[in-house]
């Protein structure tokens, strides 16, 4: 038996758990960190790469902001380059509907610091012709950026490693206990864990570690559909969305077409397995083409899907435990911890060390699901396929 | 009516249509060619008068049985060529021709995708000029073109010999033949190959042939590198005793045997085994070739075994389709003889060994995925990091490597031999990289026509 101790011990190593285990070190916390399978190979290793703040859920704009500050100074801090690129998104309006939505954004994310440009039909179509002549405008958000996600949280474990944090790869922690303040983990391995905090960072699979101290949350799994092109001479720096995210594109620095949309698929978090059904990655297809119709003579070489943690309120859960205290949960980032990841695991650092975080964090709260109305299904359908709505919770 | 779609039509899926033909179920075959025939039986382009007889010589028996087998099958079975299978999900085939995409339900699938050339890195092989075996047979059977005017074979592959005789037969230069195992090693691997003694002696008198026109054939000799400056000028190749030799040429044949096409089969849901012979991830089948429920596997698609034991297990299948299904059909198939050529094909793989030890000293750069330029020294790089890549899938996330047009089917064996060598686990199971559709380039602009 190899026996570790450590301040923290961080359960899962996605990019919140890594990104966690990096920022602690740089605090002196003592640190390990627990990873089933490998670093960033589950959903922050195989999602689109988008870090929007454009469109973000008003509530959470400061916390994207501040992620925003930490992914730009992220190559430099880490080392390492993650193909960030600030080329700005494109929120592109199909209908006077879109249009009034970007509008009304517009409006309301400039008193909280993020700037979106308007623009009209004709300007739209002078600045990426290439679009298709239906357009009804656009905005334009310069600070919106892409980074490579199978490349951003292996950089933050390698760094983490550096500083002197303890990471495990396949290694399944099979039993958490809890006394006297200090947690206890068991492994699939020889390897056991004690440590005075613990750190949920598990993705979807966190519910079960959630529901192990008594706080369940209605989490369920879903997954982006991501279908990608040859390489092609670069076109389109920014990436281009559809307002309502029924189909959104970007070009990668290799060249390759990456695109998605809306609704998402189930998908199997079990096997942890998961493929892209046929239909759904050939509706796809015809709606890229409509939006950039010369993309019709590309083909598609491979498609993916990940597997995400989302909530009904698409929000995602972080803070301190309200059943354990010593328990922190950062996981259920409902198809956008990519973005808001970094800051996600600041401010898990900052509650650890300093015992509180500046930035706004009560409607993230595990408690939450315990006072709130769940939101009208209804509002999904947009965001989820049917049989996704239809799966029982796993709670 | 119970439906049977078999993707495939070469000797094990045609063998497998004419097994079933007698019965009442409803049979589709799919191919992407615009003929039947698979590798192995391919057809000149139409109104191409090629001399098939003289180009396959005693494999023209063969040939012309496997047409009038089609031919005869012609009424009885709906045949879509020029459609790609990509893609096999929720009881259905997808499928693609040129102008629309289309999927089928079946109540019975089976798989006959055959197998493509595995090919080892060597400092050049990215030069116009170079061509697998494979590719140097297609090139030759449908079109009637010769890669060059003077031609080098090497590699290690019984396709070697067969392909550099049928190149003479039509009029080719071969400058010679340069096959990477040794001698000794072929004489160890006869008992094996003694399994099948006819085949056996049509290898040996390919040689002969070659020999007899004057054709330099060199053994246990390593290609080196091929040289040119914008396409293929010169090939080096070292003998066993460490001399390196020179040979004018302006095209070169390459490949090191053949790695089964499995990629349909993993998405239809089949369990892949690793096999430490074949040194590939190969689908697990039963001994009449079921590979799950509904899901049934034949020919060189799950095991390589040839074109004889291709129409064995073809056969097989269908009639173990049949008893599924409660079809009636005549005929039983012993699978003795299968058995026995499954046996001389992994005698075979001895006796023109994949040079696996040759992965762990690839140079640095050297390119290894051609798709994505992605070298040996990209890949050491990566397996180095101190954490988030230590198994072959994880290196294709750090590199690209796979990531490109072919996903993998051409560099992913040699990428998992290289990885292996690095980790020090080259006598482990090698590692494998995951399949995700489409199984090959599919045309966005066929969306949109679903039939």
């Amino acid at each position: 038996m190899i026996h570790i101790e450590a301040d923290v011990a961080i359960v899962g190593g996605g990019l919140i758990g890594c990104a966690t285990a990096y920022y602690l070190r740089k605090r002196g916390r003592s640190v390990v960190l627990l990873e089933r399978g490998f670093v960033g190979a589950q959903s922050s290793g195989v999602n689109f790469g988008s870090l929007r703040l454009q469109g973000h859920h008003l509530p959470e704009l400061p916390l994207a902001l501040r992620s925003q500050t930490l992914w730009e100074g992220l190559e430099a801090e880490l080392g390492e380059s993650v193909e960030f690129a600030q080329q700005g998104h494109v929120h592109v309006a199909m209908s006077e509907d879109h249009v009034d939505i970007t509008r009304r954004f517009a409006a309301a994310a400039h008193p909280l610091g993020l700037s979106v440009t308007l623009l009209d039909r004709q300007e739209t179509l002078r600045r990426w012709p290439f679009l298709t002549p239906d357009v009804q405008g656009a905005s334009w958000s310069a600070r919106d950026a892409v980074a490579n996600p199978r490349l951003a949280t292996p950089a933050f474990a390698r760094a983490a490693l550096g500083l002197g944090a303890a990471i495990h790869e396949e290694t399944e922690v099979t039993e958490i206990s809890h006394s006297a303040g200090c947690f206890t983990l068991r492994t699939a391995t020889r390897l056991t864990v004690t440590a005075s905090n613990l750190v949920n960072t598990a993705g979807v699979w966190g519910g079960a570690i959630a529901r192990r101290f008594n706080e369940p949350v209605p989490i369920f799994p879903a997954g982006p559909v991501e279908i990608i092109t040859e390489p092609v001479t670069a076109f389109a720096a920014p990436v281009m969305h559809v307002v309502d995210g029924s189909i959104l594109f970007r070009q990668t620095n290799r060249g390759n077409i990456l695109f998605a949309g809306h609704p998402r698929i189930t998908v199997d978090a079990d096997s942890r397995r998961t493929r892209v059904p046929p239909a759904k990655m050939v509706t796809n297809m015809a709606r890229l083409a409509t939006l950039v119709p010369h993309l019709r003579h590309l083909h598609v070489i491979r498609t993916w899907t990940g597997i995400e943690g989302y909530v009904p309120d698409m929000t995602p859960i972080v803070g301190g435990s309200e059943t354990t205290p010593g328990l922190f949960h950062g996981f259920a980032c409902s198809g956008h911890g990519l973005q808001v990841g970094p800051a996600l695991a600041t401010i898990l650092t900052e509650l650890i060390v300093d015992g509180g975080t500046q930035t706004p964090i009560a409607a993230l709260s595990i408690g939450r699901f315990q006072k709130q109305v769940p939101p009208d299904p209804a509002s999904l359908r947009q965001e989820f396929h049917d049989d996704v709505l239809q799966q029982k919770p796993t709670t | 009516m119970k439906r049977i779609v078999i993707v495939g039509a070469g000797p094990a899926g045609i063998a497998a249509a004419a097994a079933l033909a007698p019965s009442t179920a409803e049979i589709t075959l799919i191919d992407e060619a615009s003929r039947p025939g698979g590798q192995i039986h391919r057809t000149p382009a139409p109104g191409l008068a090629l001399d098939m007889r003289r180009l396959l010589a005693d494999g023209h028996t063969a040939y012309e049985k496997f047409h009038a087998t089609i031919a005869s099958l012609h009424n009885r079975i709906q045949f879509q060529p020029e459609t790609l299978a990509w893609n096999i999900h929720g009881g259905e085939a997808h499928l693609a021709t040129a102008t629309s995409l289309a999927s089928i339900r079946y109540d019975t699938l089976i798989l006959a995708t055959g197998a493509t050339d595995r090919v080892m890195p060597v400092p050049g092989w990215t030069l116009p000029g170079v061509f697998t075996l494979g590719a140097a047979q297609v090139l030759l059977k449908s079109q009637g073109c010769l890669l060059g005017d003077n031609v080098v074979f090497c590699g290690s592959s019984p396709l070697l010999y067969l392909a550099a005789l049928q190149y003479l037969r039509i009029g080719g230069r071969v400058a010679a033949v340069i096959d990477s195992t040794r001698f000794t090693a072929k004489l160890r691997a006869l008992p094996g190959l003694a399994a099948a003694p006819g085949l056996l002696a049509k290898g040996i008198s390919y040689m002969t042939h070659l020999q007899r026109a004057g054709v330099p054939i060199i053994h246990g000799a390593r290609v080196a590198s091929i040289n040119g400056r914008d396409r293929v000028e010169t090939l080096t190749y070292r003998t066993v005793g460490g001399v390196h030799h020179h040979i004018v040429c302006d095209a070169v044949a390459y490949g090191h045997g053949l790695r089964s096409e499995t990629q349909l089969a993993e998405l239809a849901g089949s369990t892949l085994r690793y096999d430490p012979v074949f040194r590939q991830y190969v689908p697990a089948i039963d001994a009449s070739g079921r590979a799950g429920y509904a899901i049934y596997l034949a020919g060189d698609g799950c095991r390589i075994g040839g074109a004889e034991a291709a129409v064995l297990s073809g056969s097989i299948v269908g009639q173990a389709v049949a008893t599924d299904l409660d079809l009636k059909t005549p005929g039983t198939t012993a699978p003795r003889k299968l058995r026995r050529l499954y046996r001389f094909q992994r005698a075979m793989a001895t006796a023109f060994a994949w040079p696996q030890e040759a992965a762990g000293t690839l140079a640095d750069d050297l390119i290894v995925c051609r798709c994505e330029n992605v070298t040996a020294g990209d890949i050491r790089q990566s397996l180095h990091l101190p954490i988030g890549v230590t198994e072959l899938n994880r290196v294709k996330a750090a590199t690209r490597c796979g990531m490109g047009r072919c996903q993998g089917r051409v560099c992913g064996l040699a990428a998992a031999e290289l990885t292996a060598s690095i980790r020090g686990r080259a006598n482990a199971p090698l590692d494998r990289l995951r399949m995700q559709p489409p199984v090959k380039p599919l045309p966005i602009a066929l969306a949109g026509s679903e039939t």
